[in-house]
């Protein structure tokens, strides 16, 4: 390679460096700019989480914020493969909580609780392909249900 | 990962610890232990070896032209009564006929939950298993839909989901493009419930359908499989079968 080409290449190399580093900040001053313009209608649609019900979650805040993943993954495998259908890490119990007063879901709009973060960090959720998104009907119909199932002469033993 | 209260290195220990102390368990008392496991478990046991749930059907109290088990399964599980050819079916009645004799008998046919299961030989991503208490499931987390699992069923008992679906029961997730078949209602029976088609066929009055421990001697089951010659579909295949069906 003769000295002219890596004198040019390194240039080059310069530029692309300095072009990014005005981009950053000229990015960096997007973004103040954006927040001072006012959360209500900033550029940037944030997540809104309308906690329905309960003081506290199951863990600290925080804790869930990272974790929550790791935990509907460790209880989905552990409900589905062992049985364990214990309620506190479990999805159901989740909806139950953060299914939205308006629509009786955690999903539908972007001010829905699941949905809301996730189309923020533009993270794909297809848990729903297959669970519902609504709580268990419980209470009323659930105590019809039982009410009206005499168990077997036979039984479980 | 400082703020992780449960790093793999502690799950694993965890595991362990548990394991030990089922098997503790076991050794100081096993008759105790066991008899206790056969009559459900609480929520955060695991499903346990000491149980093998089974039915036993009872062909002669099964009702022609009845169907109350497939409408009970439908509306457990969250699907339609058949309607469509695409439509899933976890239970069929299934109508013979002696040929010679003329003889006919009606009665339900679901997945067997066969002990040594041709599904679960197959399938390629280990989605198909098999639980400890002998209920064979499919994992549809891990079900990329291949239907070899169909293919080696010898009781034709699964089918693929082919359409999109909304407002599924909670405790029965179900989705377009995996396979599924009957679950034993594996979600009740963990609660210490009968599965759907049992309680249905008993309210119907017929109690054709009964539902037990097949591990526990003292079961109902157990009892009247001992009493009585019951037999199993396709004996010759050797799978030894979870459902079986008395009174030909
Ligand atoms: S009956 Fe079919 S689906 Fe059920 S366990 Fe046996 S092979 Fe698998």
């Amino acid at each position: 390679m003769s000295g002219a080409a890596k004198l040019g290449r390194r240039a080059a190399g310069i530029w692309a460096a300095l072009a990014a580093l005005l981009l950053a900040t000229l990015g960096a001053f997007a973004a103040a700019s954006g927040e001072r313009a006012g959360t209500a209608a900033g550029r940037t649609p944030k997540p809104v989480l309308v906690i329905e019900k309960g003081e506290r979650c199951v863990e600290d805040t925080a804790y869930m914020r990272r974790n929550h993943m790791k935990l509907l993954l460790h209880h989905r495998d552990d409900t589905v493969h062992k049985g364990i259908r214990t309620e506190k890490h479990s999805l159901q119990n989740c909806i139950n909580c953060h299914a939205s007063s308006k629509n009786n879901s955690v999903l539908g709009s972007d001010e829905n609780f699941c949905q809301s973060c996730h189309t923020y960090a533009a993270v794909k959720l297809d848990c729903w392909d297959c669970h519902s998104s609504k709580p268990k009907q419980q209470a009323a119909t659930a105590a019809a249900a039982v009410a009206k199932a005499p168990v077997s002469a036979g039984g479980k033993q | 990962m400082t703020d992780n209260k449960t790093t793999p290195v502690d799950e694993g220990r965890r595991r362990f610890l548990t394991a030990s102390a089922a098997m503790a368990g076991v050794a100081v008392a096993p008759g105790v232990v066991l008899y206790e496991i056969a009559h459900g478990k609480p929520a955060d046991e695991p499903a346990s070896h000491a149980v093998r749930w089974g039915m036993l059907i009872d062909t002669n109290q099964c009702q022609e032209g009845c169907d109350e088990c497939v409408k009970a399964c439908g509306e457990e599980n969250g699907f339609g009564h058949g309607t469509r050819e695409t439509d899933s079916q976890w239970i069929r009645k299934v109508e013979l006929r002696d040929m010679r004799t003329g003889r006919t008998k009606s009665l339900p046919v679901m997945c067997q939950h066969c002990a040594e299961p041709p599904c679960v030989d197959v399938c390629p991503t280990g989605a198909s298993f098999k639980r400890p208490d002998g209920i064979v499931l499919v994992d549809r987390h891990i079900c990329i839909g291949c239907r070899y699992c169909m293919m080696a069923c010898p009781y034709k008992a699964r089918s693929f989901v082919h359409e999109r679906i909304t407002d599924q029961n909670p405790d029965v997730p179900r989705g377009i493009g995996c396979v599924e078949s009957c679950t034993m209602c594996v979600h009740r029976v963990d609660r210490d419930q009968q599965p759907a088609c049992v309680e249905a066929c008993a309210r119907a009055g017929h109690g054709a359908i009964l539902f037990g421990n097949l591990n526990d001697p003292n079961s109902e089951i157990a009892k009247r499989i001992a009493q009585y010659s019951t037999m199993e579909l396709r004996a010759d295949l050797k799978l030894n079968l979870g459902v079986r069906y008395q009174g030909f």
